[in-house]
């Protein structure tokens, strides 16, 4: 049973922006897919559809082999967003906890977990800070720590590190792939980066705008755990290129001269 | 991975004498300018020779507030109790509005333009209309004109704290499955919250004004709007100038002690000082 199964999946908006047409896609267990494109091509809504934080106008998406609702109500995912989105009246232990209140953990269970979380993400000592006080690459390892809180079978990330600098965001890269391969999670990662796609990914979706579809799917046959002497890598660069050539492909492809901008409408 | 330096600020808490210590160093550019205003005020009445009736000197009021200070504070003492009525009645119907409001966005959304009017409504030309329809010589007709005045801004800086949120922090609730009491109860209100205090604030002393400026129109003759009304009617000025300090000691005592619960309760916000 595939985590995550999309089948035939369109968005429209109410504008009549067609966001996705003829999604196609399925997620095996422990997988880490990236979805790249360039801006509009629905990675995000895709992403969000998934999660049912959108509902798609056609097609259906299932979960764990659940309706994406179902999912969502159980709890099978968390999200981490390009912002943390950490709340900013709750300690670090706290907005870390909060998933398992929802959940109706008991204290102490929290308090355990919370503690297990810190060490995952190494801000053992942080508990007791609020989020102002913490860098941006701390801030997103929080948010990290909250969605792998409850223990969710499936990660969706969206562009989490693309406010980060290069050096935190090559340094989280490594931390998450730890972090994927401790937790056993799958993990669906949306990023304008195809050197970061590549670096993390079991496989790369290449999506293309107007209407946004999959262009190219690429596996990634790097060996795993893959280390920051990776990127040096010939065989790296070549796969990189690949990706490169797959999205300028989707973007020809698009250069239809009657074709309207009126597509970056994107949420 | 390797935990890299990190740069972490201080949490700024010290020992209480240290804060307090602190803090009085900051009052001291404001109390040299209480002084020089006081300073200024009583010399310039007796260099300009401006008649001591119509502008008397602060040491004047001052020593007619002591031969006087029973029935001014009481005066006073009654009057806040109007306000602080009329503060939590109008206060508490805006927040329960504004939350109702902000549940039902639709109903909101009609309602928005016609709050914001009334936002803009001199509330306090009311006040006579509030003696008739009340008992004027009751603390009630005071109370609800303060209550009156409270009650927009506190329901339209509610509602718009409740409708600020990062539609994120509401996708992040519904991925945790939270449904609508607890996104209202976890994210909405708390992000409010600073929007709340702040019009919290401007409550009380539209309160302390609509109590006081009711009282003009008439009312008890232990309540300190118709003590300084009717001093100043009788030309004792000292009286009226004495019952205004004291309005103002206890309109700002009033502000104070919304400021202080808003400290003790965001105490997240890196800095509330003002």
């Amino acid at each position: 049973m595939s985590v995550v199964e999309i089948k035939d999946v369109a968005k429209r908006f109410d504008g009549g922006t067609v966001a996705l047409e003829g999604i196609e896609l399925a997620i095996e267990e422990r997988e880490f897919v990236s979805l790249i494109g360039p801006s509009g091509c629905g990675k995000s809504t895709l992403l969000r559809i998934i999660g049912d934080l959108i509902r798609p106008t056609a097609g259906t998406v299932r979960v764990n082999g659940k309706p994406a609702a179902q999912a969502r109500t159980d709890r099978d995912y968390g999200i981490i967003f390009q912002d943390a989105v950490l709340y900013d009246w709750r300690t670090i232990a706290r907005n870390i906890s909060l998933p398992l209140e929802l959940a109706r953990w008991n204290r102490r269970r929290r308090n355990e977990r919370v503690q297990e979380m810190l060490r995952l993400v190494e801000l053992t000592g942080f508990e007791g800070h609020y989020p102002w006080q913490l860098s941006g690459g701390m801030q997103q390892r929080v948010s990290i720590a909250r969605a792998l809180s409850f223990d969710p079978s499936l990660l969706l990330m969206d562009e989490p590190f693309g406010a980060l600098d290069e050096m935190t965001r090559e340094r989280l890269n490594l931390e998450l792939l730890r972090i994927w391969e401790a937790s056993g999670s799958t993990v669906v990662f949306v990023t304008h980066s195809i050197a970061e796609a590549v670096f993390l990914s079991t496989r790369v979706v290449v999506m293309s705008p107007r209407p946004g579809r999959i262009s190219h799917v690429i596996p990634i046959d790097l060996p795993y755990p893959r280390t920051a002497a990776i990127r040096e890598d010939p065989h790296f660069f070549e796969l990189v290129t690949n990706v490169r050539e797959a999205l300028h492909l989707g973007s020809d492809l698009d250069r239809k001269p009657a074709a309207p901008a009126a597509a970056e409408a994107q949420p | 991975m390797t935990t890299a330096p990190v740069a972490v600020q201080p949490i700024p808490r010290g020992t209480l004498a240290g804060r307090v210590g602190r803090h009085a160093l900051d009052w001291i550019p404001a109390l040299v300018v209480l002084v020089v205003v006081f300073v200024v005020w009583q010399e310039s009445i007796a260099v300009f020779h401006i008649k001591r009736f119509l502008a008397p000197q602060p040491t004047d009021i001052a020593s007619t507030f002591w031969t006087n200070r029973h029935e001014l504070i009481s005066a006073g003492w009654f009057t806040f109790q109007e306000a602080l009525g009329g503060f939590a009645i109008g206060s508490g119907l805006g927040l329960l509005i504004a939350l109702i409001l902000a549940r039902w966005r639709s109903f909101g959304r009609a309602l928005m333009p016609y709050l914001i009017a009334a936002n803009a409504i001199p509330i306090i030309a009311f006040a006579p209309i509030m003696n008739a329809w009340f008992d004027p010589f009751s603390k009630g007709s005071k109370m609800a004109i303060a209550a009156v005045l409270c009650f927009f801004p506190v329901l339209v800086n509610t509602l718009r704290g409740l409708t600020s949120v990062h539609p994120q922090s509401i996708e992040l609730m519904r991925s945790y499955g939270a449904g609508e009491i607890e996104t209202f109860r976890r994210v909405r209100i708390p992000t409010a919250l600073p929007f709340i205090f702040t019009a919290l604030k401007i409550a009380t002393v539209l309160a302390m004004i609509g109590a006081i400026v009711g009282e003009y129109f008439g009312g008890a003759f232990t309540a300190l709007g118709v003590l300084i009304d009717s001093r100043s009617t009788t030309f004792q000025f000292k009286e009226a100038w004495a019952g205004i300090g004291v309005a103002c000691a206890y309109g700002i005592a009033f502000y104070l002690g919304v400021a202080i619960v808003e400290r003790l309760t965001l105490r997240w916000v890196p800095s509330t000082g003002e």
